[in-house]
């Protein structure tokens, strides 16, 4: 499990060639090799979703997968994804609501939030809860996360509903 | 829009306003600074070989193989680290009696619990280390395990340690007196005995320490993930003989803490030690099978107690007893015994009553150390009290809020002694239990109540007061003998562009320490908090304090900044007035610019003053002490503590064919005196809330008779997860303490104080039909089944 093996996979949109052993987790990777330390290691075990990232723009477990794994494939950490600005709407919605203390959690929490805003509408408080539930957040008390991908989910609704209405005529008394 | 201006329409006003942290969005972005993401050049990495047994004599080490093998640089036993690091013992001088083994980094010969560290492995990698560890050969010879704490302190008992010459720790007894007379005249009494399983914080982030010694300046830097760097600084000088000066401990960002990382680890100390041994940075990170077997637990409790009342329901008397377990060792510096003796002192607190008495018996046991974890105490003794409360209303025929409202201290009584000689400011428990009441709408919840009974769906409702500890004084840790700051320190300085710096001994968490001081004194200098900086947790750079333990950042670390920004405030007002040739008594600083204070006419910039300070101190009077920088430090005085008070309330459902509990809906009324930031303190609350529910139904770390633990990784211990957890309602009372200025008291344990009691209160409400109870914390289901005679 110590020989090293080549691995080619894209990161943040770029691509990375290098020589890992097979027993090194996708998350080790990251932030060993890359130096991307958004992502962290809370269990190792999958239960507490700190190490989610999106690959191939789904999220998974970072440190229940070998980087030898994601060989062709596409991966977003928390880095990549507030440099396009996929996740600004959110991340000033966790901001503006507090929906995080120590930080420590959030990263795996934006993934999965990334993944719940990515269904589309406006799902209940329950179905957040619900799909929250691969995420620990021991500072928080979910609450706030919750009310934070809610609203930003009607906001992301309500823009997407503006985008498809038809221009509405401007009342006579309001043309220049 | 015609709402008269409040305190906070005027400029740089910002305590009591919800503002948000100026550090979200570097955590948000992925750009946090933990210790584990921190790599220094020629790092190295440490991993621990562990005791298999609960209780075993060390024979012998062999480390041969482990050495050979690829990337090991160092392997080091109790011994070799012994030659370099002093001993420690966990007692304070106050607690009269007790005992505890000294402790080193790693042991000689005797393992006292299953996962202590026995050997330390250096390698090039974490991977190698972990490789290395497991070629480490220890024999043991098992020695007899003591887990049950009744057993433990059984006459004759196996002793859970060799070194002591009993499994005794720590015993005391309160006694104010005529108990036994009190009891036999009352009309009613009534009594429990209740079980509270050990638990622990599983922090996200293990706990993680960097240490890096450099030997041609004898100067060790430690990044560490801990709440209180100064104590680790004064630790690490005096057990490793360093200069104090010369050891310099970072606290970068924290991922989460209640407590937990602020006690000394053994793997902490050898690391430190294995640093110094080697001559470079070594880091570890506990991982999580490691963190549930060695992070302190806590809340080991069995307390038998009772409580009498007279006819018409007034409470008389209580009558308690406590043993705790606290694992083979007392933890150092705070020792084991803080959460006992929190207990019996805090049972009863909230209610008007004069003849208490209560033992406490810590003993030791073959498990981890238990210690100081979020509302130490707090959450036992209000379970406590609360269930006696609600068995005694019941007794006198009396709905929960009457009896409550006949024998809470009333809030014109104050100040006030406890039946237990804490002495209370102001509290504010009659006007919490009305505003509960409403915001529950506690009569709506009885009708819903009675009719799903009739529809065989079984709802309870619980509440629970509580009085939390905070802003503890000197009294609390210095009289020990610890060398645990009561005070903290900021300094607060004016940069020669008019911009603003604060370092505070305070800690950040997560909490928003950074964020309440900014406000703190941006809000007394008068400049726009964007123009604040607050710098914490770097003994080298922050001034030296207690940091943030015990609900003391807004109380004591916000008093501190608000003291310095107000000494800096009359600097450059005095600077102001020299170049103005005016009064300093006539000028104010607002929005950064200094103003005539009838009027506010503006007469020159914060930047104007700090650029003539700094650059041109030859066009100012001679003699003038431009002063732009402010230190102060304050500890507090008055009363030994900031009691804050508060009530919850909790609505549940459980399911008497399964045992399962779902909570419907909680609800908070607290009184944290004054409140700088509310979106914090709701946060805060929530967070506490949650921590309590969990405790009530959820978490405990299971051991078998062999002292292992059962259940240690995140798929087998559970935590509250999103979607069992409910919304929860806060509501606030705000009764400022008179001992400082700015008046805020402690709110971050509030929420975990009285959460469990509530739930525990609403689960035997929802099973009192089938004239069932139950007395055991958490209320997993089986528990509840076992209560109603199903299992």
């Amino acid at each position: 499990m110590t020989a090293k093996v080549s691995v080619t996979l894209t990161v943040n949109g770029e691509t990375h060639q290098g020589a890992v052993e097979p027993r090194l987790s996708l998350v080790d990777f990251l932030r060993q090799d890359l130096e991307l330390t958004g992502s962290h290691i809370g269990c190792e075990m999958g239960a507490c979703g700190a190490c989610l990232v999106l690959v191939d723009d789904r999220p998974v477990h970072a440190c229940l997968m070998f980087a030898v794994q994601a060989e062709g494939s596409t991966v977003e950490t928390v880095e990549g994804l507030t440099e396009r600005g996929a996740l600004a709407d959110l991340q000033a919605a966790f901001r503006d609501r507090n929906a995080l203390q120590c930080g420590f959690c959030t990263p795996g929490m934006l993934a999965s939030a990334y993944a719940i805003l990515a269904r589309g509408g406006v799902p209940s408080r329950d179905q957040i809860r619900d799909a929250l539930s691969g995420n620990y957040c021991r500072c928080t008390g979910y609450e706030a996360i919750v009310d934070a991908i809610e609203a930003t989910a009607r906001t992301r609704a309500a823009a997407h509903a503006q985008a498809l209405r038809p221009q509405a005529r401007l009342p006579d008394e309001a043309r220049p | 829009m015609n709402a008269p201006l409040s305190r906070l329409d005027r400029p740089n006003s910002y305590i009591g306003r919800a503002v948000t942290r100026p550090n979200a969005m570097r955590l948000l972005s992925g750009r946090g600074r933990f210790v584990s993401d921190l790599v220094l050049p020629r790092m190295l990495h440490a991993a621990f070989v562990r005791s298999p047994y609960a209780h075993a004599r060390i024979t012998g080490i062999d480390t041969a193989e482990a050495a050979a093998m690829p990337g090991v640089r160092l392997i080091a036993t109790g011994a070799d680290l012994a030659k370099i690091c002093t001993p420690w013992t966990g007692t304070l001088d106050h607690f009269k009696g007790m005992k505890s083994s000294p402790q080193l980094p790693l042991p000689l010969d005797e393992v006292v619990w299953a996962g202590q560290a026995v050997v330390a492995v250096v390698a090039d990698t974490r991977a190698a280390a972990e490789d290395a560890a497991e070629a480490v050969l220890i024999d043991f010879e098992e020695l007899a395990v003591v887990g049950d704490i009744d057993a433990a302190r059984a006459e004759g008992a196996e002793r859970a340690s060799g070194s002591i010459d009993d499994n005794i720790c720590f015993k005391t007894l309160i006694d104010a007196g005529a108990v036994d007379e009190v009891f036999a005249g009352a009309a009613h009494v009534v009594e429990t005995e209740l079980r509270f399983g050990r638990h622990t914080a599983v922090t996200l982030e293990p706990r993680s320490i960097l240490a890096d010694y450099d030997p041609s300046e004898r100067q060790l830097t430690v990044h560490h993930a801990t709440q209180t760097p100064y104590q680790f600084q004064d630790l690490y000088s005096r057990h490793f003989g360093l200069a104090e000066a010369r050891v310099r401990v970072i606290a970068p960002d924290i991922g989460g803490s209640f407590g937990m990382k602020l006690h000394v680890y053994h793997e902490d100390m050898a690391v430190v030690g294995l640093s110094i041994l080697i001559g470079r940075p070594v880091r570890y990170v506990a991982d999580r099978i490691e963190a549930f077997v060695s992070d302190i637990h806590a809340r080991d409790h069995r307390v038998r107690a009772r409580l009498a009342t007279d006819a018409e329901g007034t409470i008389l008397a209580m009558d308690v007893d406590d043993v705790t377990g606290v694992g083979a060792f007392s933890t150092y510096p705070r020792t084991s015994v803080v959460e006992g003796n929190q207990v019996i002192r805090l049972i009863g607190a909230p209610y008007r009553f004069a003849n208490y008495r209560a033992g406490l018996s810590v003993v030791f046991q073959n498990k981890v150390q238990t210690s100081q974890y979020r509302a130490v105490g707090h959450p036992i003794a209000c379970a406590v009290t609360e269930r006696l409360v609600d068995l005694a209303a019941a007794e006198a025929g009396l709905d929960p809020f009457a009896f409550r409202a006949k024998n809470l201290i009333s809030d014109d009584a104050y100040p006030a002694t406890s039946a237990t000689g804490y002495r209370f400011e102001k509290l504010s428990h009659e006007v919490c239990l009305a505003r509960l009441k409403a915001m529950m709408d506690y009569d709506g919840l009885r009708l819903d109540q009675a009719e799903a009974r009739t529809r065989g769906v079984h709802r309870g409702i619980g509440i629970a007061t509580f009085v939390e500890i905070t802003n503890p004084s000197p009294a609390f840790y210095g009289i020990g003998g610890a060398h645990i700051s009561a005070q903290d320190g900021a300094v607060v300085k004016i940069t020669p562009s008019g911009e603003v710096q604060c370092l505070v001994s305070v800690t950040e968490q997560g909490q928003g320490t950074e964020t309440i001081i900014g406000q703190i004194v941006a809000e007394k200098l008068g400049v726009d908090r964007d123009r604040v900086k607050v710098i914490t947790g770097d003994t080298d750079i922050t001034p030296h304090g207690g940091a943030t333990w015990a609900c003391r950042g807004a109380g004591i670390g916000g008093e501190t900044a608000f003291q310095a920004a107000k000494a800096l405030k009359r600097n450059v007002l005095g600077i102001a007035a020299a170049i103005l040739q005016a009064r300093a008594d006539d000028l104010d600083l607002i929005d950064g610019q200094v103003v005539e204070q009838a009027g506010g006419a503006p007469r020159m910039s914060l930047a104007e003053v700090a650029r003539i300070a700094y650059f041109r101190s030859d066009i100012l009077p001679p003699g003038t002490q431009a002063q732009l920088t402010v230190a102060h430090h304050f500890a507090p005085e008055g009363y030994p503590f900031a009691f804050t008070n508060g009530i919850q309330g909790c609505h549940v459902e459980v399911d008497v064919e399964t045992g399962f509990v779902k909570v419907l809906k909680h609800w908070v009324v607290e009184d944290c005196g004054t409140i700088i930031n509310p979106m914090l303190v709701d946060e805060q609350v929530r967070g506490g809330v949650v921590q309590g529910l969990g405790a009530a139904l959820f978490e405990e770390c299971l051991y078998d008779d062999n002292g292992q633990l059962t259940n240690g990784s995140l798929a087998d211990y559970l935590v509250p997860m999103a979607c069992e957890m409910p919304d929860i309602v806060i509501g606030h009372v705000e009764t400022p303490t008179k001992d400082t200025e700015l008046g805020a008291k402690g709110c971050g344990e509030a929420g975990t104080a009285a959460a469990s009691a509530a739930a525990l209160n609403a689960v035997n409400d929802a099973i009192a039909p089938f004239e069932a109870a139950i007395g055991r914390i958490p209320m997993t289901p089986h528990r509840i089944l076992r209560a109603l005679g199903r299992v």
